[in-house]
């Protein structure tokens, strides 16, 4: 009988985002800049 | 030291209070456990850091904006975050329009010259992810307005009957939209032109 099943192709493994992605989300964080006035959010990127 | 230690709630609290540091321990300490979430479900490690930098916008904006509530379940909330979006890369990738040719058909046979070249439709792709991008960053009620007018080209009667807002108020919400993006387009310096 033929063999019916598919080599598993799913593979486990630990990453990690670089240092530049975690550098990018620290500074990204910096320069973001929430004002409330009057009911109304202004977001603002400060770079 | 101290805050490498800190509980999430804690660490949340001293973000919200300005401390950055903190963030950067959230991030350090569930980098990894994110990442590979992330990437058991797309096997790529570009797009899983493309994902993974995604989550964490979303959650720097959540915080600051102070919508977070789920106080001692925050990776738990993140993985939900970063669950959702990794659903969105595939409903974008299954949105890409797939052809195969065959002796009776033949795509190229029926490509009309009108349609933009290669570099101008990367151009095209490239000014419409910027523009996502750009919209992401607004607040939530002026995202949905221009998500209604302009990719749903639903009139601002509907909008407002969907949205449970005057007509002035939807007008009010995209004409602030608009100026945000023009803000943001200024101070990133991104060019929208084709």
């Amino acid at each position: 009988m033929d063999q019916l099943y598919t080599p598993s192709t799913e593979k486990c493994e630990l990453v990690s985002a670089s240092k530049g992605t975690v550098k990018f989300l620290l500074d990204y964080s910096k320069s973001l800049s929430i004002v409330k006035a009057e009911g109304m959010v202004f977001e603002n990127n400060l770079n | 030291m101290e805050l490498l230690q800190a509980d999430d709630a804690i660490l949340i609290k001293r973000y919200r209070g300005g401390d950055e540091r903190a963030l950067e321990v959230l991030i350090n300490r569930y980098n990894q456990r994110i990442s590979s979430f992330i990437y058991s479900k797309v096997f790529d490690k570009e797009i899983t850091e493309d994902i993974f930098q995604d989550t964490f916008m979303k959650v720097i904006r959540t915080l600051k904006l102070g919508k977070y509530n789920e106080e001692g379940k925050f990776l738990p909330w993140v993985i939900r975050i970063a669950h959702n979006l990794v659903i969105d890369h595939y409903r974008k990738s299954n949105r890409m329009p797939r052809y195969e040719t065959s002796e009776e058909y033949n795509i190229f046979a029926i490509m009309q010259d009108g349609s933009l070249n290669a570099e101008h439709q990367l151009i095209k792709d490239q000014i419409e992810s910027d523009l996502e991008g750009l919209i992401a960053q607004l607040p939530e009620d002026q995202q949905k307005v221009i998500q209604m007018r302009m990719y749903r080209e639903m009139s601002f009667k509907e909008i407002a009957e969907s949205t449970g807002v005057s007509i002035n108020t939807a007008l009010g919400r995209m004409r602030y939209a608009l100026i945000n993006l023009r803000k943001l387009i200024e101070e990133n310096s991104i060019v929208l032109t084709n």
